[in-house]
């Protein structure tokens, strides 16, 4: 197998959280815990959960925005964790991220020439004459009008604005984008055609993607592979088609089919799924799923599973699969 | 329908001034909402839903908006033509409210048990220890565990699901004859979000309370709607049943919001993205709103098409010259 593009293996992350009056009581949240995978160059891979499941914190802990307490990442074979400053600059030219709101992460006081143009000149690529060129292209491959260089963020709708905050992370040709959530604040209408550009840009490119989304739907028509994340761990990951037509985990399975489908006929296997997440302060004993999990067993609340390759590419944490992974490894009922 | 009605609205056009100029956020909209029903309003940012709620709940703002012209019938009565005392004692009465952001339509300085006890304080005669008694019977009745203990607990106490059962409780406190949820289960996560709606499809059973349900996500429209209506920069474009709509969407937007739709239960294929954006309520044109961005559109789509019932299913009607057989020539 060759190198993948990118590597992120064991990643660990606790906050400590200060509050009670004046700060007092202190407490830890697990963000992450044993966050493992790799994506191939060209390759979307998505990240899915509900709220506070930690997969914005893999995202940034990717880009070293925030650093892991533990776990390494490797892109193109380089631990991104122990490169020096200037290597990590060099870095982060090759691998950027895209927000889910481009308002609040484009300067409301800057022409859109100039916030594409920023980083071209931060990293040093060409002159100006060449960067206003580059600007231009950069607007015409993601579909806006060249007059836009001038305009400023509060003149665009939130669809342009994304294009915008693409254009910008399209602007010193990385190789990986993080995508945080890039479509969930559009219209369908409009997301549609964020999705369509990306892939686009995925293609002409040769871009990877690490895909972090809510919508099970989006990911379903982005990414190659998904790994579904719970209470911050990885609870399943594998091909797209796997895991939404035959989820393995009890979580992916509520997940899928919480997840609304545009069909009536579809409404009558909405399965219902009785409390809510835990607190990542004290996530529960054992598998952090099974006190809302159907199929929970007695040592699911004593012992966190392993984890199980069911197939070469498709792999489960959860003790109804266990570990000895052979052929006939079980099903669940 | 059968019986008569829970709600009619007939005809509600709405505007707001901008620059001094008046524009209709929405035109003529016209439905009918029965016992036991549920009527979907979908449509995207800025088509209005949210307007044709405020506007039903007499919840305009004043200072820049008005309701121009339509009645609003509840009872015989005409909600539109209420003073704010009558709106007052109707709505939370007989007609309530369900918000997208629990936290901001929540008291956050006081317990929840408090607010949906003052709900029913308000529009009935019950004692202070009678409606405390109702309050807690209704938080156990939206399932919000061990409700005798978190009666006196603050808003900041509950998580988005749990405040949006709240809601739910204080809408239904005093029994209404008709509900409006304006997305309320879009800023909850799936898992809850299937939870809520649950909730309300076994409230509306057992009630028998009619729903106006708002939502920009077809998904929850299929499973939740009885009916829905499909707008588009302020009108009603199509509606239909649930059924006929999704097996047979006909309004050119209807047809392109479907396949514009990632869909979790296939494999992708193209998605076909709708060119364009909806035109400026300052700038709406004359004739179809939906033309600019529309395959289909002919030289009469420059006049406003009438909401029109297909030949094969009356209940079904689209506002489309092309699709209702009368676009001219060129169709």
């Amino acid at each position: 197998m060759t190198t993948p593009l990118l590597e992120v293996r064991k990643l660990a992350k606790t906050f400590p959280v200060r509050h009670g009056f004046m700060g007092g009581r202190t407490g830890t949240v697990h963000a992450l815990c044993d966050i493992s995978f790799s994506v191939a160059a060209g390759e979307a891979f998505g990240l899915v959960g509900e709220s506070g499941c930690g997969k914005s914190t893999t995202g940034r802990a990717i880009l070293r925005l925030i650093e892991p307490d533990a776990g390494t990442v490797l892109f193109k074979a380089q631990d991104v964790y122990r490169a020096d400053p200037r290597r990590l600059r060099a870095l982060r030219r090759e691998m950027q991220i895209v927000f889910q709101d481009p308002y609040s992460s484009l300067n409301p006081r800057r022409t859109i020439g100039q916030t594409l143009s920023e980083p071209m000149r931060v990293h040093g690529l060409g002159s100006p004459r060449e960067i206003r060129s580059r600007v231009r292209a950069l607007l015409a491959e993601v579909g806006m009008p060249v007059d836009a260089a001038e305009k400023y963020p509060h003149e665009f709708s939130g669809g342009q604005r994304q294009r915008i905050g693409i254009a910008r992370a399209l602007a010193l040709e990385p190789e990986l984008i993080v995508a945080d959530e890039p479509v969930s604040a559009l219209d369908v209408s409009i997301q549609a055609q964020i999705l369509v550009l990306l892939r686009g840009l995925q293609r002409s490119r040769n871009l990877s993607f690490v895909f972090i989304s809510h919508d099970l739907g989006v990911v379903r028509h982005f990414c190659r592979t998904v790994a579904v994340m719970y209470l911050g761990r990885i609870v399943e990951r594998g091909p797209v088609p796997a895991i939404f037509d035959a989820p393995l985990h009890p979580y992916t399975r509520a997940l899928r089919s919480a997840s609304p489908v545009p069909d009536p006929k579809a409404k009558v296997i909405m399965m219902k799924l009785e409390g809510e997440v835990a607190s990542a302060m004290a996530p529960p004993a054992g598998c952090h799923f099974h006190p809302r999990c159907p199929q929970a067993m007695p040592i699911c609340s004593e012992v966190y599973p392993g984890w199980t390759q069911v197939t070469p590419d498709h792999g489960v944490a959860c003790h109804l699969y266990p570990s000895p992974a052979s052929e006939d490894a079980p099903r669940a009922q | 329908m059968s019986s008569a009605p829970a709600l009619v609205v007939d005809r509600l056009t709405t505007e707001f001034r901008i620059d001094g100029r008046w524009h209709a956020a929405i035109r003529e909209v016209s439905f009918a909402v029965g016992r036991h029903e549920t009527l979907a309003l979908v449509g995207e940012s800025g088509c209005g839903k949210s307007i044709t709620a405020l506007s039903i709940m007499g919840l305009v703002p004043r200072a820049n908006g008005r309701i121009a012209s339509g009645r609003v019938l509840l009872d015989g009565r005409d909600l539109v033509q209420l003073d704010e005392r009558e709106l007052e004692a109707t709505r939370g009465g007989a007609i309530a409210m369900i918000f997208q952001e629990p936290m901001t339509s929540l008291n956050p300085v006081l317990p929840i048990g408090f607010q949906v006890a003052e709900t029913l304080r308000y529009h009935t005669s019950l004692s202070k220890a009678q409606a405390r008694a109702q309050a807690l019977a209704l938080l156990e009745h939206v399932k919000i565990p061990s409700a005798a203990q978190r009666f006196d607990d603050y808003p900041h106490h509950f998580s988005g699901g749990m405040r949006q059962r709240v809601m739910i409780a204080m809408a239904l406190a005093c029994k209404p004859q008709i509900v409006l949820a304006d997305e309320p289960t879009t800023a909850l996560d799936v898992t809850i979000q299937a939870q809520v709606l649950a909730l309300l499809a076994e409230l509306k059973a057992e009630t028998g309370m009619a729903l106006i349900f708002i939502t920009h996500n077809l998904g929850v429209v299929a499973s939740i709607a009885d009916r829905v209506a499909v707008m588009y920069a302020g009108d009603i474009v199509e509606t239909a049943s649930v059924e006929a709509l999704f097996a047979h969407p006909t309004h050119p937007y209807t047809e392109a919001l479907l396949s514009s739709i990632p869909r979790v239960d296939r494999d992708a294929g193209a998605l076909k993205p709708i060119a364009g954006q909806v035109p400026p309520i300052t700038a709406m044109p004359a004739g179809c709103r939906y033309a600019d961005r529309c395959p289909l559109r002919v030289e009469r789509c420059a006049t406003m098409p009438p909401l029109v019932a297909l030949s094969g299913n009356r209940e079904h009607e689209v506002r489309c010259w092309v699709r209702t057989g009368d676009g001219g020539a060129a169709s």
